[in-house]
């Protein structure tokens, strides 16, 4: 038999987080490889020209919570990082308006009091509201959690210095917090706004990924979740780069080999090598073989505890935990090649609402109403589309005058009751199109190309269990100290040597980086290393 | 009266925003839309199009001209042939810089300058003799630049000529029915050109370029988003990098051209016989090592920053609006060492840089220096390192 080849550290998965996470492991000198399963990194962050001249960002559409530390730390503006701005978001109504917000505050509010004067007002109380919250949590958010298990007093005192923290906090702000992180989205909005496009509008950022409505528990934590967008000192903010996610990821690869991190594509791990209680390697499907006392896997929990490692290895309640974290992805893609931008009745000839996101959920009910249709296993009759025509953020998108749309779907159960998603596919596509085309008349006339992207797909293509975009749900007890059990929130395995580092660990998912960061901190430290 | 430009029918129908700078005493658009980032990267990521017609512009013609230039202009016009330009500056006998500006060779004789500010009677009374004239052409023509990877190919469409115009060339050329001078200038760092027109046909050159400019997502860009490239670019501003010597009222308000970071015009200076207007006092300031500045680039330390703000309860402040003051420098001693113009958050570099003067014992590559900013009425002192100018400078600028 062959000798195998010998690295420091291998990272299983070659998405953002895996790439994150090599790029620190190399820049600190370990001989790293990264190992991607597909014939692109990317994982769930890539761009593909699936029609001539149109790029597609097949799943994740925008750089959303990315952190600015690693923009820095892994110089990636060396290697082309290019966060373009999406200045608009663009909203239509039930009736054929419109709420159309930009960059300029004033002129923000004018558009608002078109629907009320009430909310106008109330727009700018609620985003300091948020803005205080996302600002007082963010340590925490930016911190590795202390293991709430443990009874070593240095993990006691950090979670003693976490109650003083939250205690210092002005008391506002604290009960702000945990209204979010225990209430609805809808509880939050009506407090503040009362037209329903506010509403809306607002409350979509409380379901996106997630298995809930508006008016569920919870919704108010992802809806906390999404404003942690740091991007140019406006929280919130999300960005887009240039070429996509895919543009982001080829970024970070760049970045990754310039520290001198190998990336290896076409290389389907089997299973991690292990002996005596620790990581040795990996092998390939083809059997290869590949040793490092250091393994992390950027894939997700499911199968990072139950499919690379023997789970008989791991005690039973991990087992069990894992076992029980939720997945049930219910967010599907439909994208589209255009001849052209679409028309939206009133604003024909313009195209700065095109610059940013379009919200196609214009109320709470319409919100809750497409997510009944999930809770009953099926996928909304008239789903919530958040849409971006990125080729009029980044014209190498499309070709001249064409135009290539993303459209983030919800919602779409990974489980359907009474059929399957091979079978429902297309027409879920067509139920999306009939949306699109009561919104922007003359639609379906434009469509050069569509592409239907289910759960199920997004779990063939990319590996993320049920197709959970963030490789678990955004639920509480899958947060923090428990993200994704507890005792094992701190990047570390039962296995020595083996480590994990994707969205599936603290902070969670999203284009963030921070799970990758964080899991490199904690590995070079075991290894005397910082 | 306030003038407006040649392109003003467009320019205002596209301004959204309602806001106008004085410019020269012409109306331009400080940002045609309410996001003037999204300006901003059109430059760096596609193209925009920019209305610089409020330029001074100066035609220098006869004979005799590039000799009167050779003792006017600090850099050698006799190198710059027909068809070239150069970016250039003018001084005093004392050395010190009155202007600078870019100047197109259109032929063997004739010339045009371009000034920020009004230069005609100083430049004519420097005529001495010979066959020289001087216009005020600022009103005849139009200038429209468009900048970013984009605009080779664009500009292509509309006149193939632009395939062979290097960096820093020009090209009569012929848009729709308007004859036009193409050059390869700009004041964004980035792949550009500039096109002069006749004010008469300047309508019409607007409307033909965005014809086959807008389906590749061309926009017009304001000044905010020049003025935020430019710092990028690391080009100087009058009256913010600095005076007019013509106007200054001591000597710590002028500077001369080595000590503005210009050292390179006068690189040839040992096999260039020329007398031109201070040279000697130049001479003598290279020679005995006298300059009081240097003007370099300093980026802040981007985790200092943070923390500087955080520590405050403030939001990491990252304002792509440019800032032009005089931020203070300092060293370990908190000795002033400098201070810093222009200064930005540029979303490109995703750092906040700044064109600064230094003393040039503290102006190393690498050095640190502590940049002073204000937080709520409080002074702070941010680490900053001394950096080259141009901070950005893609390679397609030059290709």
């Amino acid at each position: 038999m062959a000798s195998k080849s010998k690295y420091d550290a291998i990272v299983v998965g070659g998405g953002h987080n895996g790439l994150v996470n090599g790029a620190y492991l190399a820049k600190a000198g370990l001989k790293t490889l990264i190992l991607e399963r597909r014939h692109l990194v990317g994982g769930a962050a890539i761009t593909e020209e699936l029609y001539p001249g149109f790029s597609f960002t097949t799943f994740s559409y925008a750089l959303s919570l990315l952190r600015p530390e690693i923009i820095h730390e892994l110089e990636l503006t060396k290697h082309g990082f290019m966060p373009l701005l999406m200045p608009s978001s663009f909203a239509p109504t039930e009736d054929g308006d419109y709420l159309l917000l930009g960059q300029d505050k004033d002129e923000n509010h004018h558009q608002i009091a078109r629907h009320s004067k009430h909310d106008a007002d109330a727009y700018d109380a609620y985003g300091h509201m948020m803005e205080q919250v996302v600002h007082a949590i963010r340590p925490l958010m930016d911190s590795i959690p202390p293991d709430i298990t443990s009874k070593d007093p240095e993990e006691r005192a950090r979670l003693a210095a976490i109650g003083s923290y939250l205690a210092d906090l002005p008391p506002r702000v604290l009960h702000n917090l945990v209204r979010l992180l225990t209430g609805s989205a809808a509880d939050i909005l009506e407090d503040y706004f009362e037209s329903d496009i506010m509403q809306g509008w607002l409350a979509s950022s409380g379901i996106i990924g997630t298995k809930v409505g508006p008016r569920s528990q919870g919704s108010g934590l992802v809806l906390l979740y999404h404003s942690f967008g740091e991007h140019d000192s406006a929280y919130g903010a999300w960005a887009f780069h240039k070429g996509g996610n895919g543009g982001f990821t080829q970024v970070l690869a760049r970045a990754a080999e310039a520290f001198g991190a190998e990336i290896r594509l076409d290389s389907t791990v089997d299973h991690v090598l292990t002996k005596e209680g620790r990581a040795t390697g990996v092998t390939l499907e083809d059997g290869t073989e590949f040793s490092a006392k250091t393994v992390v896997s950027a894939v997700d929990p499911r199968r990072t505890f139950m499919q690379l490692v023997d789970p008989r290895e791991l005690p039973s309640e991990l087992v069990e935990d894992i076992s029980r974290f939720k997945f049930q992805g219910t967010s599907a893609k439909v994208n589209f090649a255009l001849d052209a931008n679409p028309t939206f009745p009133g604003l024909e000839g313009r195209r700065d609402q095109y610059q940013g996101f379009i919200n196609i959920g214009p109320s709470l009910d319409y919100l809750e109403r497409a997510f009944d249709d999930a809770k009953y296993g099926w996928y909304s009759s008239r789903p919530y589309i958040d849409g971006c025509i990125q080729s009029n953020v980044d014209p190498d998108m499309a070709p001249p005058g064409k135009a290539v749309m993303s459209n983030f779907i919800q919602y779409a159960p990974y489980h359907l009751r009474e059929s399957d998603w091979d079978t429902e596919k297309e027409n879920l596509g067509d139920v999306v199109q009939a949306r699109l085309e009561e919104v922007f008349p003359g639609f379906g006339d434009l469509v050069l190309h569509r592409e239907v992207v289910t759960p199920l797909d997004i779990e063939r293509v990319t590996g993320l269990t049920e197709g959970n975009i963030f490789a678990g749900e955004f639920l509480a007890p899958q947060m923090f100290f428990f993200r994704p059990a507890p005792g094992w929130n701190q990047y570390r395995t039962p296995i020595e040597g083996y480590y994990q580092c994707g969205s599936g660990t603290h902070p969670g998912g999203c284009v963030m980086g921070a799970p990758g960061r964080f899991a490199s901190q904690q590995i070079l430290g075991d290894l005397g290393k910082k | 009266m306030i003038k407006e430009t040649p392109f003003h029918g467009r320019t205002s129908a596209a301004n959204q925003t309602g806001l106008w700078s004085h410019w020269a005493g012409y109306l331009a658009t400080d940002r045609y839309q309410m996001s003037d980032k999204f300006e901003y990267f059109a430059i760096r990521n596609s193209a925009a199009v920019i209305d610089t017609s409020p330029l001074y512009k100066y035609r220098i013609y006869g004979v005799d001209a590039e000799k009167y230039l050779a003792g006017v202009l600090t850099r050698d016009i006799r190198k710059c042939r027909p068809g070239q330009a150069h970016y250039t500056a003018w001084s005093d006998d004392d050395g010190w810089v009155i202007e600078d500006g870019v100047i197109l060779r259109l032929s063997s004789d004739e010339f045009l300058l371009t000034a920020a500010e009004p230069n005609l009677a100083y430049l004519q009374g420097l005529i001495s003799g010979g066959q020289v004239n001087i216009e005020d052409v600022s009103d005849e023509y139009g200038a429209l630049a468009l900048q970013g990877p984009y605009s080779k190919e664009i500009l292509k469409q509309l006149s193939p000529e632009v395939e062979d115009i290097g960096y820093f060339h020009l090209a009569p050329a012929k848009i729709g029915n308007a004859a036009v001078t193409i050059s390869r200038t700009g004041y964004t760092g980035d792949l550009g050109y500039e096109v002069w027109v006749g004010a008469d046909d300047a309508l019409g050159l607007w409307d033909r370029l965005f014809e086959v400019a807008a389906p590749h997502g061309v926009i017009p860009a304001g000044q905010t988003a020049l003025l935020i490239t430019r710092i990028e670019a690391g080009l100087i501003l009058i009256d913010v990098d600095f005076h007019s010597a013509r106007y200054a009222w001591n000597d710590d308000q002028k500077a001369t051209a080595p000590e503005l970071n210009m050292g390179w015009m006068l690189r040839d200076l040992k096999d260039d016989d020329r007398a031109f207007i201070g040279r000697k006092a130049i001479e003598r300031e290279i020679k005995g090592k006298s300059s009081r500045w240097k003007t370099v680039g300093v980026m802040v330390d981007w985790e200092h920053w943070a923390r500087t703000h955080n520590e405050r309860g403030l939001i990491t402040p990252k304002d792509h609006t440019p800032e032009h003051g005089g931020m203070m420098l300092y060293d370990e001693k908190v000795e002033r060492i400098g201070y810093v113009p222009s200064f930005v958050y540029s979303p490109v570099m995703q750092r906040h840089i700044g064109i600064a003067r230094l003393r040039p014992e503290h102006a190393e590559l690498g050095a640190r220096v502590g940049l002073e900013v204000t937080i709520d009425h409080r002074y702070e002192i941010v680490d900053s390192y001394v950096t080259k100018l141009p901070f950005y400078n893609p390679p397609r600028k030059t290709a």
